[in-house]
């Protein structure tokens, strides 16, 4: 057995602190959420000189150990438990160069809490270019500490790590800044009350109080005696900790490192001056979304026919080969559609996640929310919104967690409250299948496709839709503005290709796994419903044939009135028939009255309801589509799936609330039932009123 | 009062004394304590946000907040 023991990564953000622990575990790597949190927990493990496992713990980005979001307070829970499974036996402190004065405020605070910390300078191949020199031996010998200059780029000083790492006994655990400077008097109070105590980690415990409101955990039990301090007294000693330790860090530094600034200027002024242009800088933003779009829609087209293909073709194979019965039919005609339901979204999924992710690592995204700020504030959100609106285009979870980081609560909650109105990926097999039935193949001047510009139009009425809610919510919400904004700008950087694969992996797998368990589920349940039913379906046959014995019809066309009229009559169709009165009136036929219903638990369940409903009893294995756009309105006789009927159903799902994990997401984000229930319900009934309207004008 | 929402593209200026309640402690953590050197890298469109370096470190504040944060110029 080896030794094992924890390290764990801490950094500020744009540090590369993920990237220095993708390469040091490569993809022996998994990703969770903390206990009862939905924050990110990304742990993997690598194996170290002597025979050492060391298990790594990639902790989310912090400037300081005073928490105010709930990543932040991850770090400071996981450092102030020393029972905890995961505390650290080591900390890396993983720092940029180019902004190591303010990277090693967390540093000395890590260091002061008496837990050995190595200091690993990131982007080091930068160093030249930017004309920095850092005297390493000297800043080692004041910080009393290792140091190791790393390239995640590069690949370089890694094996140098990883020896600091395995010697972490050696390192020295005196503190940078003595504890009690900050308030020799308070602080000497609070040694008399907690004599056993280690001084500093007191303190943090007291502040976090302040700093994140009350947590939910035992209280310090102060002695009688003690006068505590008012939060506004604590905050000030808070300012003065952070003041005392620049003095420490700007006096090291004035020693050890050297920036000539001469040689300083490079690229990074010259893309900011086009990229946050007040023109140029909306053109490029906007014509990088529109390539997005046309590209998601061009490019997943083919992998995604190729993959409903396939699954027809695996359909059909199934059941010529396996015995006839019950367990091949739900094989087929349950597992493989609701299955195919699920894997026909990986192509879109995964290109949705690399652009976003190429515009995070970029360091782009932060001029978007720069750009956007002033206008967003018309709308009562802030430039940060940007990115869970950006990103709802992916999924809205991940979003509405992504809103973390607005600082005023009012901004916050209206971010929330407006993003599943973004066009979620879930939305979008919903909308191709919808938009390839019912809007024409053409071309306009040769290079638009009429279908990815509806889809666009899609797109950009979600987003629209956000930006008016949001207006109005602003003027109707009677919550006070508190907070105030900043953002880093961290420098361009080329995105590190090996980042972007691992993040498109990491969340395409979380989506297949999550949805695709749901999906798998309900369409199973779903074929049972439709495979079954009471009195009337199990006489299907002889009650067909007496009807039909007239009629004169051939043996295949009886087969398909039987199949019709059993699935009618199953537990499903009477299901479907009872509220069929209700979607009528949008253009709708009970089918796809199920099929919204079921959506209700996930959007992209649609296409999977509709596949499993429609293969219950039919003869051959065709592909989703065809079948789709073979259906017939009983009442019409027309094609069910017409340009009216269509886009009626396009509008239902881009209003409507139909994804139960959302609603899960924005209780717990905003800590009360009320939000997610007013959601629902306000969601769902303008997308009932814009589908009825758009139908019955149009049809 | 000279703050760092009055000055032009380019100009540097050191940080003043800051109002410790209004200014939140993240600001500080970020590099804004008095004696730092501070200049403005660009507006956004509309004049707001401003692109401000303090201290080495880029990042993006409101008007509003830039507006509490008394300055003097560097010549």
């Amino acid at each position: 057995m080896a030794r094992e023991i924890n390290v764990a990564l801490i950094g500020n953000p744009n540090t590369g602190k993920t990237s220095v622990f993708n390469q040091l575990t490569g993809l022996k790597q998994k990703v969770g959420n903390y206990p009862g949190i939905t924050v990110e927990k990304k742990q993997g493990y690598c194996l170290l000189p002597r025979g050492l496992k060391a298990n790594i713990l990639d902790l989310p980005g912090t400037y300081s150990l005073n928490a105010c979001s709930m990543d932040e307070n991850v770090v400071i829970e996981l450092l102030l438990n020393k029972n905890d499974k995961d505390f650290p036996d080591v900390v890396i402190v993983v720092a940029d160069v180019e902004n190591l004065k303010r990277n090693l405020l967390l540093f000395t605070q890590i260091k002061d809490l008496g837990i050995p910390t190595i200091l690993a300078i990131n982007m080091a191949d930068q160093m030249a270019r930017k004309a920095i020199s850092v005297d390493i031996k000297k800043l080692e010998e004041k910080l009393q500490t290792k140091i190791v200059l790393i390239s995640s780029r590069k690949n370089t000083g890694f094996e140098q790590l990883k020896e600091l790492i395995t010697n972490y006994s050696l390192l020295s655990t005196t503190p940078c800044l003595n504890a009690s400077d900050i308030d020799p008097e308070y602080f000497n109070r609070l040694r008399k009350a907690f004599p056993n105590q280690d001084l500093y980690k007191l303190w943090l415990v007291i502040t976090q109080d302040v700093n994140f409101g009350k947590l939910n955990r035992q209280p310090l039990l102060f002695p009688s005696d003690f006068k505590t301090e008012s939060t506004s007294n604590l905050k000030r000693l808070q300012q003065k900790e952070t003041i005392l330790r620049y003095l420490f860090i700007n006096e090291i530094l004035k020693k050890t490192i050297l920036i000539d600034k001469v040689n300083a200027k490079d690229l990074q002024s010259k893309l900011d001056k086009i990229l946050i242009h007040k023109y140029w800088g909306y053109i490029i933003f906007f014509s990088i979304l529109m390539l997005i779009f046309q590209a998601i829609f061009d490019w997943s087209r083919y992998p995604m026919d190729f993959i409903d293909v396939q699954f027809a073709a695996l359909g059909e194979w199934i059941k010529v080969t396996l015995p006839e019965g019950v367990f091949t039919n739900l094989l087929a005609e349950g597992v493989i559609p609701g299955l195919a339901g699920v894997i026909i979204f990986i192509p879109q999924i995964a290109f949705l996640f690399l652009f976003i992710s190429i515009l995070e690592e970029t360091g782009y995204m932060s001029r978007v929310v720069f750009l956007m700020d002033k206008i967003m504030r018309r709308f009562g959100l802030s430039g940060k919104s940007v990115v869970p609106l950006v990103s709802g285009t992916a999924c809205a979870i991940p979003a509405i967690m992504a809103a973390r980081n607005i600082e005023s609560w009012k901004e916050r909650l209206i971010t929330i409250l407006v993003t599943p109105l973004t066009t979620c990926s879930a939305r979008l097999p919903v909308y191709l299948i919808i938009i390839s039935l019912v809007i024409p193949d053409h071309r306009i001047l040769g290079v638009f496709s009429l279908q990815g510009l509806t889809l666009m139009l899609l797109y950009l009425l979600g987003f629209s839709a956000a930006i008016f809610s949001a207006y109005l919510l602003d003027k109707i919400l009677l919550i006070k503005k508190t907070g105030f904004f900043v953002i880093e700008m961290p420098h361009y950087k080329l995105p590190l290709p090996k980042n972007i694969l691992y993040n498109v992996i990491e969340k395409t797998k979380l989506f297949v796994l999550g949805a695709g368990k749901i999906i798998l589920a309900i369409s199973i349940v779903l074929w049972v419903m439709a495979s079954f039913g009471p009195g009337k379906f199990n006489e299907a046959t002889t009650i067909v044939r007496e009807k039909t014995s007239s009629q004169n019809l051939s043996e295949e066309a009886i087969d398909a009135e039987i199949a019709s009229f059993k699935l009618e009559n199953s537990y499903i169709g009477i299901m479907g028939k009872t509220i069929e009165p209700i979607v009528r009136p949008l253009g709708f036929d009970w089918k796809i009255g199920i099929a919204l219903l079921s959506s209700f638990a996930a959007r992209e369940v649609f296409v999977g309801t509709l596949a499993t409903i429609y293969s219950v009893g039919s003869k051959e294995e065709e592909t989703i589509k065809n079948r789709m756009a073979a259906e017939i309105n009983p009442v019409l006789g027309t094609p069910l799936f017409n340009f009216a009927s269509g886009i009626s159903l396009l509008l239902f799902y881009a209003f409507a609330m139909q994804c139960m994990s959302t609603l899960a997401i924005v209780k717990q984000e905003t800590n009360s039932w009320k939000w997610p229930i007013w959601q629902f319900f306000s969601l769902t009934s303008i997308a009932y009123i814009a589908s009825l309207i758009a139908y019955q004008l149009l049809k | 009062m000279i703050t760092i929402a009055s000055l032009k593209v380019g100009q540097h200026a050191l940080i003043k004394e800051i109002s410790i309640d209004i200014i939140p402690l993240k600001l500080l953590e970020m590099g804004c304590l008095p004696g730092n050197e501070v200049f403005l890298l660009q507006t956004a469109p509309f004049k707001d946000p401003l692109f401000i370096n303090i201290n080495g470190c880029t990042m993006a504040i409101r008007k509003e907040m830039a507006k509490l944060i008394e300055v003097e110029l560097i010549p």
